[in-house]
Parts: structure tokens; sequence; C-alpha cells
């Protein structure tokens, strides 16, 4: 979410009164942002020996673009406290309209081009950085740093329209880029085709999306101002021009007046006239107002309460139970009639409305059934005197193959793409990484140590929708100064007998098989983990399946030295879910 | 025990019914070997003792010096006399010494005892009182001394040095007997066999220290914590939801919850992608034998295609009253495999099930998620989710902040407050603030709201049924509670195990 720094002072001025930092902060949070920091009592920075005066810094919800500068904070908090109206914006009537050409070869670069001018702005250093600094958090938060729409804004003064919009090889673009002193060539900026603004005397107004030139840079004393964005989305596009016009549009001579700008694109039907500020009408039902709101207000009530959040709405003359909606042109959130519901509940005060409980309907709890056979688990190590540990499931591929001289076919793990780090480089296929992990960060607990793990591994599987599926396992980890081979083979033994599992050597059963679920057995293992001759695969008789649910052993001592760890582990992992 | 006391305390007592003190009976054994003995026969009533704290003098090497040879005043005072017509002051310190000139003739001046005369030292008396000497040969002596003001002006002047020594004064107590009879220390089974637990005398038991150290497997607190909140949540009524299924498709963790395809969220510094595999399948039945699956009902077939085409519809152009985000809906991005981000990809799986039999629900989850961020105190790349799902007819907002307080009740959170909020699966979307006795001030505890309708009806949930939807991380309340201040103190390998073996029990409501 982004936060906005403005002047406390000015703000303070807009809205009419002061605010203690608490009052002001009940004002957010009734409204919907977040007080995030006063700086009124801190040591704040001195520029040109002049300390910066107090800010708030307000957190502002992510889809809220029109309270991105204190304009907008000041008119929608000024709207929501009763003490404006909202402005009624108008698009200026030119005797001649600027217009913007768009050529076809803009298409494969930035299709769209969108353009507004504010004539007779007044700007002093405040205006002037503020609206430097709404283009920078509109390019950052809804431009996604450029890449969807890219504004440029420009001194009417010093460039002569129509303009055109086009595609050109770099080579031919002659250019001197913003607060540069000398010209260059698109080549040494860029090495591909770019696209480009250009005024009727051929002067490069801007390559977007990164550059603006500095021949029609504005500056404070700049009064006509001509802004051009260029994108590759359509919409976005359209809010950020009614931003920036709808916000900036105050400090114009005829306040709230916009000159539109015509935007010439016959090749993909986008010829228009630009910004369309016209507000959008929407219907909301009062039934479903009232149904989500939990209350019982008439048309007319609701319609007073959406004022607060700078909506003009009226009753529906030929619908009872609907209410016309204007969403002004700064409401580019407001997608579906619940966006509408929402702010007749923030108008009205959620901490206001009727408190109930959702008590008509009965329901039934139900446990996840792996997550029932995992709890049986993990309270039987724990009370066979084993602590439960909880490492992370993401591991480096070394952790979870060579460090245990296991060899990686490729069809195992997921692999991330783009992980900052190398800790996290795959998603762990065993749960042995962590608990050895956890071992080697807590050398100093006394010997031995004894812990277990009940959680999922996962595997790539093609089958899948997911191309993946988890498997829970329960492991288990011995360090001491003996192996405690045979102790992890007791705690097997004794989970299995818990899970109602006959122990079988051979063919013959050492437990009364007729009281079991299951029954297993196990078998000399041959596997470089683990210390030759001293580790058996673990099988499982369920059903008419006999299926390796896992294995245990005594690790090879070259698994102990990549993990550092300086005493015999033994170690024991199965699957559980054949369990279930 | 050779070097147990008891039996000489034993003995001494023996010749006196008066007092004694351990500081002549045992000059030279330690005042804590003395004690042990003492207590042992205390205990047992056999002795009384008192112990008395003293201050005992000691004369540094220098007071030693002064104590057997003068001060250094004295000896400045005795050249003097003896030079008779004065003593040259350049030559004193060939006659006492460089040490007692300087220190000396300062003293000797102080007390009047000498006078200066031109380049001559002349004595002003003929004899002196070594006052300073006489102090140190009473301390040398009775290692005291009475003159608080002379101990004071002593130790600043490093002659002698002061420390506490206890020692202790015992009699014969109520059961004093000249032998201190062998005792046991427990109770056995041949005792019992053979009679003899009548007659002997047991070790009485220390009630000041602590049992054995009971041998104890543990739970890990972050689960012992995650326990609660499940109790919690079937006590109210909900089903858990199979969240076991790490990797997801862009699908479900995003655009079935009507994120946009642009949104932050789905950025590569917020979000882990798949690189192997790396496409998954668009939405489509669970494969027939999967255990963690729900079970089929008799509902009526869901129809994944169509379901996919609402998504890309209400995404693109708008659909179910919405006029969606308007952009160019990439079917590749919604291919795209990513580390489940939240658990709330599983909630639109579960809600998307509910749509082939609509009818009042309740699902929760607390479970692992994922997030590409840098690793600080309060954040890790993974961490657990907890989350509630409600479905049902004619919810209200009222309804969420009601149930939300019987929810927070069972952990003890009594006072909370609703901030609008905004998160683009949910509208009206509430932050939820707690107060916090203990920090005194609100804390945001939980993201709650009801679930969109575009995003509902695209999966076939009728208009009038709507959906609660709330989550909290499991480590975050798990932190404030237990005053854990960095989370990887209490996630992943770095956890102390001493701390995981000696946690409490966890009981949310206290």
């Amino acid at each position: 979410m982004p936060t906005i720094s403005v002047d406390k002072a000015a703000l303070f001025k807009e809205l009419g009164r002061e605010y203690t930092t608490e009052e002001f902060d009940e004002l957010c949070f009734e409204f919907g942002i977040e007080l995030d920091e006063d700086t009124t009592d801190q040591d704040r920075p001195i520029v040109d020996g002049v300390q910066e005066p107090p800010q708030l810094k307000i957190e502002i919800p992510a889809n809220r673009y029109d309270l991105l500068c204190i304009e907008g904070i000041q008119l929608m908090l000024n709207i929501f406290l009763g003490r404006k109206p909202l402005p009624e914006y108008k698009l200026s009537q030119p005797a001649e309209l600027q217009e913007i050409i768009v050529k076809e070869d803009t298409t494969r670069i930035r299709p769209y081009v969108s353009g507004a001018i504010l004539r007779g702005v007044k700007f002093d250093k405040a205006r002037y950085e503020s609206f430097i600094a709404l283009q920078d958090k509109l390019h950052q938060n809804l431009a996604r740093q450029r890449s969807l729409v890219a504004i440029g804004t420009h001194d009417l003064d010093t460039i002569k329209g129509p303009f055109t919009y086009e595609a050109l090889p770099p080579k031919d673009i002659k250019f001197t880029p913003l607060n540069q002193t000398q010209e260059m060539d698109g080549e040494q900026l860029m090495t591909f085709y770019e696209a480009l603004i250009y005024d009727s005397n051929r002067t490069v107004c801007s390559l977007p999306p990164i550059i603006n030139g500095d021949h029609s840079k504005i500056s404070m004393d700049t009064t006509n101002i001509f802004i051009e964005m260029t994108a590759t989305d359509r919409t976005k596009l359209e809010i950020v021009n009614r931003m920036m016009v709808t916000m900036f549009s105050q400090y114009t001579s005829e306040p709230f007046t916009i000159e539109p700008v015509k935007i010439v694109s016959e090749h993909n039907n986008e010829t228009r006239i630009t910004p369309d500020i016209a507000p959008r009408v929407a219907q909301a039902e009062v039934s479903y107002i009232n149904q989500c709101c939990g209350l019982d207000l008439s048309a007319a009530e609701i319609s007073t309460l959406l004022k607060k959040m700078s909506f003009r709405a009226k009753p529906s003359t030929n619908n009872t139970d609907s209410i016309d909606v204007e969403i002004p042109p700064t409401r580019a959130d407001v997608l579906h009639q619940c966006d509408i519901m929402e702010d007749v509940a923030i108008a009205y005060g959620f901490n206001k409305l009727p408190r109930s409980f959702p008590s008509k309907s009965g329901t039934i709890a139900q446990p996840l059934a792996i997550n029932k056979l995992s709890d049986v688990i993990r309270i039987e190590a724990a009370m066979a005197g084993w602590s439960e540990v909880l490492p992370l499931i993401l591991c480096s591929h070394d952790e979870n193959f060579s460090w245990l001289n296991r060899k990686d076919d490729g069809n195992t793990a997921v692999r991330l793409a783009n992980p900052k780090t190398t800790e996290f480089q795959i998603v762990r296929t065993s749960l042995l990484p962590g608990l050895l992990k956890t071992i080697r960060e807590n050398k100093a607990h006394s010997l031995p140590m004894k812990i277990f793990e009940v959680s999922d591994v996962a595997f790539k599987d093609l089958s899948l929708e997911r191309k993946s599926r988890n498997e829970r396992h329960f492991a288990a980890a011995w360090y001491g100064r003996n192996s405690g081979f045979e102790i992890v083979h007791g705690l097997m033994d004794r989970v299995m007998a818990m899970l109602k599992s006959a122990f079988i050597t051979g063919e013959e059963t050492l437990d009364n098989p007729a009281m079991n679920d299951s029954s297993y057995y196990i078998k000399e293992l041959d596997d470089p983990t683990y210390f030759p001759g001293h580790a058996a695969s673990v099988h499982l008789r369920i059903g008419n399946k006999d299926i390796v649910v896992g294995s245990f052993g005594i690790l090879h001592p070259t698994v102990l030295e990549k993990y550092d760890l300086k005493n015999p582990v033994s170690t024991l992992e199965i699957n559980i879910e054949p369990f279930l | 025990m050779a070097s147990d006391l008891t039996a000489p305390i034993l003995d001494v007592l023996s010749a006196s019914d008066s007092p004694i003190l351990s500081s002549d009976a045992f000059p030279s054994d330690p005042s804590s070997k003395v004690k042990s003995s003492l207590d042992r026969l205390a205990t047992r009533q056999m002795i009384e003792y008192e112990a008395i704290d003293k201050e005992i003098i000691a004369l540094t090497p220098e007071g030693e010096e002064i104590a057997n040879n003068g001060s250094h005043e004295a000896k400045v005072f005795d050249a003097v006399v003896k030079a008779l017509d004065g003593l040259k002051i350049a030559e004193l310190p060939t006659i006492v010494g460089k040490d007692n000139a300087k220190v000396g003739q300062g003293n000797a001046f102080k007390h009047g005892w000498i006078k200066k005369d031109k380049d001559l030292l002349r004595a002003t008396r003929d004899s002196i009182v070594d006052v300073t000497r006489e102090h140190l040969l009473t301390v040398q002596r009775t290692k005291s001394l009475d003159d608080t003001k002379a101990v004071a002006d002593l130790k600043r002047r490093k002659l002698i040095t002061l420390t506490k020594e206890i020692t202790y004064k015992f009699t014969k107590g109520p059961k004093y007997a000249r032998e201190f009879v062998k005792e046991e220390t427990d109770l056995t089974g041949d005792m019992l066999i053979n009679g003899s637990w009548k007659d002997i005398q047991f070790k009485p038991y220390n009630f000041n220290a602590k049992g054995a150290l009971t041998p104890s497997g543990a739970l890990h607190p972050l689960n012992k914590v995650r326990q609660e909140f499940r109790n919690i949540f079937f006590e109210m009524g909900f089903e858990e939801m199979p969240t076991n299924r790490f990797v997801e498709t862009g699908f479900w963790n995003f655009d079935a919850l009507f994120v946009p395809q642009q949104h932050p969220a789905r950025d590569l510094q917020d979000t882990f992608y798949i690189a192997d595999p790396l496409t998954a399948d668009g939405p489509r039945e669970d494969p027939a034998d999967d255990p963690h699956c729900p079970k089929k009902t008799q509902d009526k077939p869901l129809d994944y295609k169509k379901y996919w085409d609402n998504v890309h519809d209400v995404h693109e152009k708008g659909a179910f009253g919405s006029i969606g985000y308007r952009y160019p809906w990439s079917a590749d991005e919604s291919l795209r495999l990513v580390l489940r981000t939240h658990t709330t990809s599983i909630s639109a799986y579960m809600l998307h099930k509910l749509a082939a039999n609509p009818r009042p629900a309740r699902f929760f989850s607390i479970d692992r998620v994922f997030r590409n961020e840098a690793v600080d105190a309060t954040h890790l790349a993974e961490f657990h989710q907890i989350e509630g799902v409600i479905a049902d007819f004619g919810l209200t907002l009222g309804g969420l902040i009601g149930f939300m307080e019987v929810f927070f009740a069972k952990m003890n959170i009594h006072q909370l407050r609703f901030k609008p909020a905004y998160n683009p699966y949910t509208e009206p979307s509430m932050e939820i603030f707690g107060y916090h006795e203990g920090l005194g001030k609100w804390v945001e505890i939980g993201n709650s709201g009801m679930f969109r309708p575009e995003m509902l009806e695209a999966m076939g949930i009728p208009k009038g049924m709507q959906v609660y939807g709330w989550g909290l991380s499991l480590e975050r309340p798990t932190m404030i509670k237990y005053g854990v201040s960095n989370i990887r103190e209490l996630l992943g390998h770095k956890v102390d195990l001493n701390f995981i073996e000696s946690n409490p029990a966890v009981r949310l409501e206290k």
C-alpha cells in the first residue's frame, strides 16, 4: 500500500481546523486510510538551512489513486466531513483542439495515447512538487513502473501542435533528455524501435516510457501544461489521465476546467477526445445495500450517505429498489454495486453498524483426515520423549540431494524460478534437511537430541492440474554420542503399534494381525544416505498392497560432514498417507 | 564425606552447654563448609545456630610495614630530631628514603611536629605519639578498630582492607546426640519386606530444591497455538480445508480471487514462481482417488470450462454486475505455477465446490504460505496463515463484526474495532484491530471482508449467498502473546530447542 507524506499544516488549513494526532488518526480510521506517522515530535531533516515542516504519513488503500496527493486527500476528507461538495469537472471548448496524431507503427510498441491540457495553472513550490510527486506515485503503482502507462508533462508554450506519436528506428531520433545538455541520438539511449512524441516543429517531447525531453520541460513558472500519456493498457491510461486532471484542475485559471485533446488514431479505432471525465452512471439496489449492511435505510437516506463518499446519488424514478449513482472520474475503484455498498457502510460507520451473530445455520465441524492422522503421530512421538521442530519447507538443492548423497533425477523436486537466496531453491522432497539443520543450529543443547516433524513435502506430478502434489511425512532424528539406531527403530515400532500395524518377520507375525489394520516389516537397505549395513526400508502391507513407505538408519559420515555434525545421527522418514 | 564437619561440631558441643563460635572452633575452615554441616545438623534439630556478620580489618603490606617500623611522618620526625641543628630539606630523602620523605614531610607539617626554617627542618617538640602506628598495631592484634574515623582514614591511605566475615554461634539443639546416625534417603521395597523402615532414620527432604528433571518430549510452541486456533474453529462448527497443496496455479491463487494480472502481488518480487514444472493445466475435476479432496456428493456436476471462461470475462470485460478490470486477460499467466501466497486459493477451490450444492458452510485452515520477501525480524519467506470462511444466505456486515467479537473473545481479546480497507477479493474489507492491554494500544490482528459478488457468481454461487472471509497469521499473535520479537526464533531451523522444550502449554483464553 502506498504511503503519502503530506504537509500537516497545509492539510489542516484545507480541512479548516487543527486536529490532535489522536483526532486525525480517528478521522483516518473511520474513512479507511491509516495515519502511519506524525513527524511533529521527530528530528526532521534540514534542507538548505530550513527544517522540513511536520509531515503526516498516510497509508492509502492500493485502489484509491485519487488519494495519492494532498489535493485528493483534502478533497475527499472535506467531502466526507460535509465541508465541500464534489467539484463539477468540466471540459472547455477551445476554438481549435490540440491534436495528437498516432502513427500505426506505434501499435507494436505502446499502442495507446491520451492527452489533456491544463490552462492558466498557478504553481507554487508545494503545488509543483505535488504535481511531480503524483506522477511518480502513479508511475510506481497503477502504471507498474511505467510499463503500463507513462506520463509526460510539457510546457505547452515551448512546443506547438499538432503533435505526432510515432515509432522510429533509434538512429533517426535526435533528442536532448530531460535535464541533460547534450543532444543524443536514439541509439545512444535504446537499441530497438522507439515510440516518441514530436511537436509540429519536429521537437521530440518525449521517448516513452522512460524519458521526457528537456526542451519542453515544465517549471514552477509554467502555466499551460500539456499532458501526454502513452500506454499498453487502455483502461489504466484513461484512469491516469483522469487522476492527473481532476487533481490539478483545481489550480487552473478556471477551476476544475480541463482543455481536451483530440487523439487521431484511425488504424485502431482509437480516435477520440480525451480525457473522458463524465461520471459513470450505475444503479445500486436498495435491498442489496440494506441486506449486506444489516440496515433499513430509504433510498433517499442511502443517497445522502453516498454524498459523503463523493458520489452523486438519487433514488431511481422508475424503480423503488434502485438508486442512480454517478461515479465521479476520481473513483476508478468502483467496479460493482458491492463497492457502492461498502461506501454506504463506511459513510454510516463500520463501528456503528448493528452487530449480530450469524446463527441461523448449523454446520458440523470436521478435521481434515490427514491432519488428524498427523496429530496422532505427533502426540505419540512427543509422549515417547521426542521434541517437535518446524523447519522451513523451502531449501537449497544441495541440502535436499547431494548433501544426503541423493541424486536428482529431474522428475522429483519442484524448483523455484525466482528465489532471492540459494537457501530457497526447491520445495523439499524430504524432511531430513530441516531436521539436520535444526540439530546443526542447536549444538549447545544437551545430548542426546531427539527431534521429529510431521509435515508435508512436495513432488512433481505431471498428471495433476497443479503438476505437483504434497505428501505428508513423519521424520525423526537422533543426535548423540552413540548412533541411536535401535532407538529410532524403536520409535518407528511404537508409532506403528499406535497406528495398529503389526510387525511381521518373513511370514511370521509377532503381533496379533486380527487386532490390527495393517502389518509391516523391514529389510536391510543399501542406500548411500546411510551407513552401510545400518539401514532398513520400511514395508507396509495394507489392503492388498505391499508398499515401501520409508526408511531409517544411521546417516553416512559424509552426510554428517556436509551438515557439519560431529556426532552420529540416526534418522527415520516415512510417508504416512497410506494410513489414511 | 571427608571434609564434613558434622562429627567435629558434635564433638565440640559435647564438652560445652554454652554457645561456641565457629571462628574459635574451626578457624581454618571456610564458612561455606561450616554452614553446610551446621545446616545438616540444624534441620535435624541436633543443634541451633545463628550467623554473625563481622567486619574484619586486615593490614595491607604497607600497613604491616608501618605497624612494625612506624609511620612515614614519625620517621621524618625522628630524623629531624636526631639532627640537632635542624635538617637540610634536601638531605631528607637520603636519610629516610624517597617515599617516606614525600608523604611523611607533608603529614608531619600537618600534625605541627616540624616547621620550616629557611632550607632547614626543625622539630617543634621533643616527642610525639605515632597515632597511625598505634591504630595499625591495634588492628594487627585484634583485627578490629573502634575509631570509625580512623578506619576510614586508614582505608583511604590503603593501609588496611575491610572484609566481611561470617561466623556462626552454635549450641546444642533439642535432639542433640553425640553421634550422627546414618540416614537413608529413600524408602525402598527391601525396607518394606524386612520391616526396617520402622527403625530407620530418613534424611529430611529438601523442600527448597526442584525435583528430578523429568525426561519429556515436546510439541512445537507454534503448533500448540495452532491447535488452540483449530479448537476454536471446531467449537464454532468449522470444517478443515485440504490445504496440503503448496503449489498452486495463477488461476486459483489470483485470477479466481479477482486479483488482476498486473497486481503488484503477482510480481516476481512478491511471489515465488515455479521453474520446473513450468505450466499448469486449467481448472478441472479432481482425480477420483485423491484421499484429500472433499468427498463427492450427489451434487450437480461442475462446469470447469464455464468457470474458466467466467473468470476470463469478469477480468477482461466485466460480468455479473461488474465492469471488470478491462484489460486483455492472459490464459498463460493464469497457468503459471506459483507457491501459494495465501491459503485463500484453497478457499476459492472449496467455494467453487460449494457452488455445486450451495448451502451454509464454514471452512477453515491453518497452513504454510510463501512470500518472496527479504528475511528480517518480522518477515520470513514462509509463515502460517489462519483463514476462516463462512458461506450463508443473507449474511450482513454486522454479522461478520459480531462473529469476530465471539471469535476473538475466545482468545481473550474483547475490544475490537474495524477499519475500512482494500483487498481485491473482498468488498467490504475490514482490518480488525484489537485493544492490547499490555501494550496499551490498538493492534492490527487480522483482515476480513465479504467476498466480491463477481468472484462468487463466476463460480456459480447464487446471488443471494454471501461469504465472509478472514485471515491472520499464526506467528504474529504468538509473538505478541509470548513476547518473541524475532520470527526466526519461532519458525525454522534456527529455533532454540530449549525454547521448544520449556515453552508452557497454551490456553489462548488466558
